[in-house]
C-alpha cells in the first residue's frame, strides 16, 4: 500500500482520537478498518459524516475521521439524525456507528424505517450481543442459549439484523466478523460505494462481557463458526481493473454506480448474492446450524434512493440561498388573494 | 350566534363553509368555529357562526338561531336555547320539536334534496339549510354565489348543483314560512381587503417565506393541516421546472423520529421545521434536550390540542406552555412563540427560523387547534422586512482569518458561539456533537468547572432571548387604569370583547399581550405600574401565572391574580369578565 492514497492524503488524516474502550474490544478493529476504508477510496475526510447513537460502538466516531463532523445523538437514533443530515447535503458521505442495543433493542423502529427509506448512508452495526457500558445485559441480538458472563442463559430469539434488512427491502446486506480484514475492509469500502442504505453487521466480541465460554460472540466461537460466503475484493473506480491480480477460483464482478467494482471470488455454490429469498434462506439455515454467515451476503444496484424518489435538487438544501428558497413578494400577494 | 349541529362526515363542513363566506362577502366580520369529534364518520359536529358590528371572533355564550340535522344531538341541542330563539330544522329526522316558546322553521331537507337530485342528494342535503338560513336571516343571493364559487373552486357543476340546493331551501322558507324573526344581517363594509385563513394555513405559508428546506412530520391532530399546508405551498412554489425539489419532506415513522430528523438537517445546515401537537412533544422530549445542549437549530411547531395524555384531540387548550418552555431533564429552557392571530402564524412562521439558527437552539411556536383549524378574519400578511439571519456560521474564508475556533467558545460575550457545517473544507472545521458533556473545543469532558461554565454561559445565551424574541404588545390602554390584563396566544381573541364588557360596567382595564418565552422586561413593567394584574390563559393550573410569579419579587407577586379555566372551548369574554369583576379589589369598580 502507498504511504498516500489518491488525494495525496496519508492514513493519519484519517485516524481519529485515542480509544477509550478496552484493550482488545472488536470495536477497535472496525475503527481500524473504517479508517482503512476512507483512506482506500480516497474519501474527502471532510465530506464524511460520522453519526453514531449511544453506547460503546457509538463512542467509536471519536476514534477515527478527525477532520470529519461527527454526531454522537441519543440512544437508538442515530438513523434519524443521519436521514436530516443526508437530505441536507446530499454531497455528505453519511457513516453510521451503531451497536446491537442502540439498533436492534431501543432503535429498531428507527432501523426498520431507515433501510425503508433508503437514504445514501453506510450503517455499520458492532454486533457483540451485550450492553457493555451498563456492564452485560444481553442485548436483542444475543443467540438463544447463549450464556451471559454469570453462566445465565438468553431465553427469547435474536433478531437477525441481516435477514430483516433484506426483507425490509435493504439493497446493500453484508456480514462480517471483526476479526477478519480482510473481508471486512472491502465490505465497507463497497459500502460507502453503495447509493442507498449499506448494512452492515459485524460481529464484534465484547473482551469484557461476552468472551466466555457458552457464548456464540466470543473470538473463539465466531473464529470456528465463521462460514465466509465469498472472497472480497473491492476495486476502486480509480484503479485500472486489468491492475489488479486475479485471485484463484472463480470470480464474479460487479459494478457500483460510481464506478467502482466489487470482485466475489468462490462464492459458495449457487449462491446469488442478487437473490434476495436465497439470501434470507442462506442465513436462516446458517442460523439454525450456529454459524455466521458472513460476506456480502444481499446487493441490488438497481434500487432507487431517496434522493432519486423525492427528485431532491443537485445543490445540498443546506446550500441554498435565499433568492431560491424565499418566493417574491409578489407570490405572498398572489397567495393571499386566493384567500380573499 | 348560529349554531350547525350535523354528523360528522355528512358534508356539513362545506355547506357552513359556504355560510360563512358568504357572510364575509356581504362585509361582516364574521367569526367560525368548527366543533369536531375525534371521528370520520358519525360523531355530533357542530359549527358556531357568529356575527357582531364589532367582529368578535369568540363564541358567544348564547345560540340565536339552531340549525338542527342531527337527530342524536337534537334534544340536548334544543333544551339549551332560551325562549324567542330560531329553530330551522330537518323535518325529515321525523325528531319532535316539543317547545312552543321557540321561533320554528320545519325545512324537509332530505325530501329537497332527493328532488334536486336523486344520486347525490346524501351530498346536498346539509346544503339545503344554507338556502333555508339566507331566506331566513338575509343572506343575499350575490354572496352565496360568490362563496359557492369559492368553494368549488369554480367548478361549474359542483356549483349549479349546491347553488339549486341552496334555491329550492330559500323557496321552501318563502313559499311555506311567512313569518318573521329577530336576527337579521345586513352589508356592511369591514372586511374589504381581507382574507379568510386558518392559523394552519398562515404558519405554513411563513414557514414557506422562511425558507424552510426541511419538513419532517407525523400526523397528529390539529396539526396535520399545517404540515400538508406547506407540502402544498412548497410544491407550487419550490420547485424547478425539471421538477426537482428545493426542499425535503419526510413523514416520519412516529415524532422521535420526526424529531430526530429535524435536528439531522439542521446540523447540517438546513432550515428544518417538524409540526405536532402535544403528544408529539412528549415523544419529541429527548432529542429537545439533545438539541438544546448540543445547540442545534430545529424549530418545532404544536398546535396545542387538550391534554393530558390523549386527551379531547379535537378541542383547543393552551397547556403546554410550561412544558415546551422548559422541555427536557436537566436544566433548559427554550425560546417560544405565541401566536395569537393568522397574521402572527406568518410572522413567527418566518422569524422562527432567524431565532432558531442564531441561538441554534431548538425553537417552538406554540398555536393551539382553535387557531390551526378554524376560519379567521385576517388583514394582509407583511412580506418579511429582513433577509434570512442564519447565525454565527464560519465558512472556509472565515476560517482562514481566525487563529482558531472551538465549536461552544463565547467568543462575543453573548453566549452565542459559532458553528461550522459539515463539508467545510478547512482542515480546523470539523468537531464533535455530542449530548455528553463537553468543553468549549466540544472534546468529552466530565470537569466541573468545564461544566458548570457551560451550563452559565447557555443560560447567558438563552437570557438573550429576553429582548430578540417578539416584545409584548399593549393592545388597549386606558388613562390611568389600575387594572391590567395579560394574556396570550388565542385567549387574544376573546379580549377585546371582554374590554367593552367590562367598560359598559365602568370597568376599564389595561391590556397586555405576551407574544413569546422566555418573558421580556416589558411584562414586569406592565405589571409594576398597575396595582392588580389579571393574568388570563385556558388551562387548568394557571401556567402563564406561575411562570410570571418565578420572575417578580414579593410586592408584585402579590398583586397578580389569575383567571385561568379550561374546557376545551375557546374562551368566553363573559366569563373572563365575570371573573375579573369578582376577583378584582378594587373599589370603585366593585359597585359595577
Amino acid at each position: 500500500m502507498s504511504k498516500e492514497n489518491i488525494l495525496g492524503l496519508p492514513i493519519h488524516e484519517y485516524k481519529g482520537g485515542k480509544s477509550t474502550l478496552c484493550a482488545g474490544c472488536g470495536h477497535d478493529s472496525i475503527t481500524d478498518k473504517i479508517i482503512k476504508a476512507c483512506f482506500n477510496n480516497g474519501i474527502k475526510p471532510h465530506m464524511v459524516a460520522k453519526m453514531s447513537g449511544i453506547g460503546c460502538s457509538s463512542k467509536t466516531p471519536a476514534y477515527f475521521l478527525s477532520k470529519s463532523h461527527g454526531f454522537n445523538t441519543v440512544h437508538g437514533r442515530m438513523p434519524s439524525v443521519s436521514t436530516g443530515a443526508a437530505l441536507a447535503n446530499r454531497k455528505l458521505t453519511v457513516l453510521g456507528v451503531s451497536g446491537d442495543g442502540d439498533t436492534a433493542s431501543i432503535g429498531i423502529g428507527q432501523f426498520v424505517h431507515c433501510v425503508r427509506r433508503n437514504a445514501p448512508m453506510v450503517y455499520i452495526v458492532e454486533n457483540n450481543g451485550v450492553y457493555g457500558l451498563t456492564k452485560g445485559q444481553f442485548s436483542a441480538t444475543a443467540d438463544e442459549g447463549s450464556k451471559s458472563k454469570k453462566g445465565v442463559p438468553n431465553e427469547i430469539p435474536p433478531i437477525d439484523l441481516t435477514s430483516l434488512a433484506i426483507q425490509l427491502g435493504c439493497g446493500f446486506v453484508g456480514k462480517s466478523f471483526s476479526g477478519a480484514p480482510k473481508q471486512l475492509t472491502p465490505l465497507i469500502q463497497a459500502a460507502l460505494s453503495y447509493q442507498g442504505t449499506a448494512v452492515i453487521d459485524v460481529i464484534s466480541p465484547c473482551v469484557t462481557f461476552n468472551n466466555h465460554e457458552g457464548s456464540t460472540r466470543s473470538y473463539n466461537y465466531v473464529k470456528d463458526h465463521d462460514i465466509e460466503l465469498q472472497t472480497l475484493d473491492y476495486i476502486p473506480s480509480f484503479t485500472p481493473i486489468d491492475e489488479i491480480d486475479i485471485p484463484q477460483g472463480e470470480s464474479t464482478d460487479v459494478e457500483m454506480h460510481d464506478g467502482s467494482t466489487i470482485r466475489l471470488t468462490g462464492t459458495k455454490e449457487d449462491y446469488d448474492v442478487h437473490n434476495r429469498n436465497a439470501a434470507i434462506g442462506a442465513i436462516n439455515d446458517s442460523m439454525a446450524k450456529g454459524e455466521h454467515l458472513t460476506g456480502l451476503l444481499y446487493l441490488d444496484n438497481a434500487k432507487k434512493n431517496i434522493y432519486q424518489e423525492m427528485r431532491l435538487c443537485e445543490t445540498p438544501l443546506a446550500s441554498l440561498k435565499q433568492e431560491t428558497t424565499r418566493p417574491t413578494e409578489e407570490t405572498l400577494v398572489k397567495i393571499m388573494n386566493s384567500y380573499k | 350566534m348560529v349554531s350547525v349541529g350535523t354528523a360528522n362526515g355528512s358534508g356539513s363542513q362545506s355547506a357552513n363553509l359556504i355560510i360563512h363566506r358568504a357572510l364575509f362577502k356581504m362585509g361582516l366580520p364574521v367569526s367560525g368555529k368548527n366543533l369536531f369529534p375525534s371521528n370520520i364518520a358519525g360523531l355530533p359536529t357542530w359549527f358556531l357562526i357568529r356575527v357582531t358590528e364589532e367582529g368578535y371572533p369568540a363564541p358567544a355564550d348564547d345560540t340565536n338561531i339552531a340549525i338542527l340535522m342531527n337527530p342524536d344531538t337534537w334534544e340536548k341541542d334544543l333544551s339549551k336555547l332560551k325562549k324567542g330563539s330560531v329553530v330551522i330544522y330537518n323535518s325529515d329526522t321525523r325528531m319532535p320539536v316539543e317547545r312552543d316558546d321557540l321561533i320554528l322553521y320545519d325545512v324537509p331537507c332530505s325530501k329537497i334534496a332527493r328532488g334536486v337530485n336523486s344520486k347525490l342528494a346524501k351530498l346536498i342535503t346539509n346544503t339545503v339549510y344554507v338556502g333555508a338560513l339566507s331566506e331566513v336571516i338575509g343572506i343575499e343571493q350575490e354572496a352565496i354565489v360568490e362563496a359557492l364559487k369559492h368553494q368549488f373552486n369554480n367548478k361549474q357543476k359542483a356549483i349549479e348543483l349546491n347553488l339549486k340546493a341552496i334555491d329550492e331551501g330559500r323557496n321552501y322558507i318563502k313559499e311555506n314560512h311567512k313569518k318573521d324573526q329577530p336576527w337579521k344581517v345586513e352589508r356592511r363594509d369591514l372586511t374589504k381587503d381581507k382574507m379568510i385563513v386558518d392559523g394552519n394555513q398562515a404558519g405554513a405559508l411563513g414557514s414557506l417565506f422562511g425558507g424552510v428546506t426541511f419538513l419532517a412530520w407525523y400526523p397528529i391532530t390539529p396539526s396535520s393541516s399545517l404540515a400538508e399546508s406547506l407540502i402544498g405551498y412548497l410544491k407550487q412554489h419550490r420547485e424547478y421546472v425539471d421538477g426537482s425539489k428545493t426542499y425535503a419532506v419526510v413523514q416520519a415513522e412516529d415524532e422521535l423520529a420526526a424529531a430526530g430528523m429535524v435536528f439531522g438537517a439542521g446540523w447540517a445546515g438546513s432550515r428544518s421545521m417538524t409540526t405536532t401537537s402535544g403528544a408529539g412533544i412528549s415523544l419529541m422530549t429527548e432529542f429537545i434536550g439533545l438539541g438544546y445542549y448540543a445547540e442545534v437549530p430545529g424549530v418545532f411547531w404544536n398546535i396545542q390540542r387538550v391534554g393530558p395524555s390523549t386527551g379531547l384531540p379535537t378541542r383547543t387548550q393552551q397547556s403546554d406552555i410550561n412544558f415546551c418552555y422548559k422541555l427536557g431533564h436537566g436544566d433548559s429552557t427554550h425560546p417560544v412563540f405565541l401566536p395569537a392571530t393568522p397574521k402572527e402564524c406568518f410572522e413567527f412562521g418566518w422569524k422562527s427560523f432567524d431565532i432558531a439558527e442564531r441561538f441554534q437552539t431548538p425553537t417552538f411556536v406554540l398555536s393551539d387547534l382553535d387557531l390551526g383549524m378554524n376560519p379567521w378574519i385576517s388583514d394582509d400578511f407583511e412580506y418579511p422586512d429582513k433577509p434570512f439571519d442564519r447565525g454565527k456560521i464560519l465558512k472556509e474564508e472565515d476560517l482562514n482569518k481566525v487563529e482558531s475556533w472551538g465549536r461552544y467558545r463565547d467568543v462575543d460575550g453573548d453566549g452565542i458561539p459559532y458553528r461550522t457545517l459539515p463539508g467545510n473544507p478547512h482542515p480546523d472545521s470539523s468537531y464533535f456533537t455530542r449530548g455528553s458533556g463537553h468543553d468549549e473545543d466540544a472534546t468529552y469532558s466530565e470537569d466541573p468547572e468545564v461544566y458548570e461554565r457551560n451550563m452559565k454561559r447557555l443560560a447567558k445565551k438563552h437570557k438573550g432571548l429576553r429582548t430578540k424574541m417578539p416584545q409584548p404588545k399593549i393592545e388597549h390602554s386606558s388613562s390611568n387604569s389600575k387594572i391590567g390584563l395579560i394574556s396570550y396566544g388565542t385567549v387574544h381573541t376573546a379580549i377585546e370583547e371582554t374590554i367593552d364588557i367590562l367598560k359598559k360596567q365602568k370597568v376599564e382595564i389595561d391590556y397586555l399581550r405576551i407574544r413569546a418565552l422566555p418573558l421580556s422586561p416589558k411584562v414586569n413593567e406592565f405589571i409594576d405600574s398597575h396595582e392588580e394584574i389579571f393574568i388570563v390563559e385556558q388551562n387548568r393550573d394557571a401556567q402563564m401565572f406561575n411562570l410570571i410569579k418565578e420572575e417578580l419579587d414579593s410586592l408584585n407577586i402579590k398583586k397578580i391574580k389569575s383567571c385561568a379555566y379550561s374546557d376545551g372551548m375557546p374562551m368566553s369574554a363573559s366569563k373572563i369578565s365575570a371573573n375579573i369583576i369578582e376577583k378584582t379589589q378594587i373599589k370603585i369598580n366593585k359597585k359595577a
